[in-house]
């Protein structure tokens, strides 16, 4: 990517629950351990299960992070949830040109038949792959598997650590539902 | 220099109080402050932190425990936010009176009604006049340091003040980011025992805090406007320190981009990167402006004022708390005071904005810029404005 500054910007969709806020701290973890300048938070306010709920990362390969304020005009979209499509306008903001990563059973047309083509796109089967690898339908840490294939942000092996520090003994089959996803998305530009 | 590690903020001031070894924690949980005494809860538990965690009923209690975990001499911590810290109001000058060095985070929030859990620093302003010595944040690391100077300051013995340091709720206390952790032998060195002259001890009875006739009374007070006032030359000693072992450097006043500056944007927390990016952009275009971040508000930096202003034509103070009827936003009428005497002077103007959690993007600090430049105030009341407000 995809930007002349550095700076990346990338929104998290999920449902409060679903993990989201974890997602964009193992992320920044990752980048911070690579050297790069990274920053993770959730939309700012109460914790509420099951509702939509956002989060947000910024990763910069070459300065540090300044600006402390909410993502208006993020790079990057990542959709946790397929039933949020229809009631969160999660391309808000997306930049034309920025990448849309989607854990769906549909195919390139179908979303783009909804969402246009102004973006790439990546897509995967999340909650397939986690029921399977992980025994439910928890995918964020399967569609960091998804991102990176979209755009390597960080490397594989920068997650690791992180997912290790947060999920002790379940690490390993959170890295393999991630390297999973990797390999299932299917990416168009 | 130790490696950075991603670590949410709060966290990190969870981590600065462990390896501060505090011997006791009395606080009460309440947004946005809850990540940070649920760590510390999480360290005593499991025992990588041996102190005693006395879970309380409320912020007032929670303050009552610490003065009385200090008066024995033991190291305390505590943290609260908005509507706790409000509760906790009427302690917190018995701690500063009676000379209790309790260190406190406070992660600043709205205060109510309408009910708000957002980031704000109208709690702040609220307890200003408490007698603490207060520290303000403008990041992670900075929140990390400065908690571990709290002990350092607050407990020195020509000191024995109560210190708070804020961090902007969820701004900071909610942010993951590269903040380093040194080793423990290091904080060991540069934070000493406490040592607390006066000890409660049951075999040596003692009162403190005891009944003050008005005869007696002013003698109090002032002795303890003296003493705040002369924390400041150890505040300033605690930072060279600081900077010696760990190699950051902190100053009541940072200043930034302000070489020939004609323009000076103020801020206090986490308004100080964001305004930083806003200062790059408008230096890109041309425009001679420059930013100063008040760290320390309390004792005042009088001096510090005086000097990084004394270059400017207009001084821009931006405030996130409101005085209702008044002079303008707390910081924006306390600076105008400041420097009330000075014959050469900058103009002084202000805004109030970000309450309750409303952003202020970059663009919206060059719109005050902007906005400043027009303003053409008749009366003191007129010299301050809300800022991004819907009519």
């Amino acid at each position: 990517m995809i930007t002349k500054t550095g700076l990346i910007e990338i929104r998290w969709h999920g449902r409060g629950g679903q993990g989201a806020v974890t997602s964009a701290e193992l992320l920044a973890k990752a980048a911070i351990d690579e050297g790069k300048y990274a920053q993770a938070f959730p939309a700012f306010g109460p914790e509420r299960r099951g509702a939509p709920v956002v989060a947000f990362d910024r990763i910069d390969s070459r300065s540090p992070i300044r600006v402390r304020a909410e993502i208006r005009q993020p790079d990057v979209v990542i959709v946790l949830d397929p039933t949020l499509l229809r009631v969160v306008n999660v391309t808000a903001g997306l930049k034309a040109g920025g990448i849309l990563v989607i854990n769906t059973r549909k195919n390139f047309e179908a979303i783009e038949k909804d969402f246009g083509s102004n973006w790439k796109l990546a897509l995967v089967d999340g909650s397939r792959i986690a029921r399977e690898i992980l025994g439910v339908p928890i995918v964020n840490t399967t569609m960091l598997g998804a991102l990176l294939k979209a755009e390597p942000v960080v490397k594989m092996e920068a997650l690791i650590e992180p997912l290790e520090e947060r999920f002790g003994r379940l690490a390993e089959r959170n890295l393999n539902a991630m390297k999973r996803a990797f390999e299932e998305t299917t990416v168009k530009e | 220099m130790g490696k950075k590690v991603g670590m949410e903020v709060s966290l990190a001031i969870a981590e600065a109080a462990k390896m501060a070894n505090t011997d006791v924690v009395a606080a009460y949980p309440i947004t946005p402050q809850t990540h940070i005494v649920e760590r510390l809860a999480e360290l005593v538990a499991n025992g990588e932190l041996d102190a005693e965690y006395i879970p309380v009923e409320s912020e007032h209690s929670a303050m009552s425990a610490c003065l009385g975990a200090v008066a024995t001499g033991a190291r305390t911590f505590t943290a609260t936010a908005g509507q706790g810290l409000e509760l906790m109001h009427e302690v917190l000058y018995v701690a500063s009176a009676m000379r209790l060095p309790v260190i406190m985070s406070v992660a600043n929030r709205a205060l109510s009604a309408p009910l708000n859990v957002w980031g704000d620093q109208s709690d702040l302003m609220a307890v200003r006049d408490t007698g603490w010595i207060q520290i303000i944040c403008e990041n992670g690391q900075d929140a990390y340091d400065n908690t571990l100077c709290a002990f350092r300051i607050g407990e020195d013995k020509r000191v024995l003040l109560p210190v708070m340091v804020h961090v902007d709720g969820f701004y900071l206390t909610h942010v993951i980011e590269p903040i380093e952790i040194p080793e423990q032998d290091k904080v060991n060195h540069f934070l000493p025992p406490f040592s607390y002259p006066l000890p409660l001890d049951p075999d040596k009875p003692l009162t403190m805090g005891a009944f003050a006739p008005p005869i007696l009374f002013s003698e109090a007070k002032k002795a303890q406007e003296v003493n705040l006032r002369a924390a400041k030359p150890i505040i300033l000693e605690c930072w060279a320190e600081f900077a010696k072992i760990f190699g950051r450097q902190y100053k009541p006043i940072e200043q930034y981009r302000t070489e020939g500056a004609k323009i000076l944007l103020l801020t206090l927390g986490s308004f100080g990167e964001t305004a930083m990016a806003a200062v790059d952009k408008l230096r890109d275009a041309g425009q001679s402006v420059g930013l100063l971040k008040l760290r320390l508000w309390r004792p005042f930096p009088f001096e510090e004022l005086r000097q990084t202003v004394s270059g400017a034509e207009l001084l821009i103070v931006v405030d996130r708390a409101l005085s209702f009827g008044g002079p303008g936003g707390p910081a924006f009428s306390e600076i105008r005071s400041a420097l009330y005497s000075e014959k050469k002077r900058p103009r002084i103007l202000g805004f109030v904005g970000g309450l309750g959690g409303r952003d202020l993007m970059v663009a919206e600090f060059e719109g005050m810029v902007k906005r400043a430049l027009e303003m053409k105030p008749s009366g003191a009341e007129q010299e301050f404005e809300m800022y991004g407000v819907r009519e």
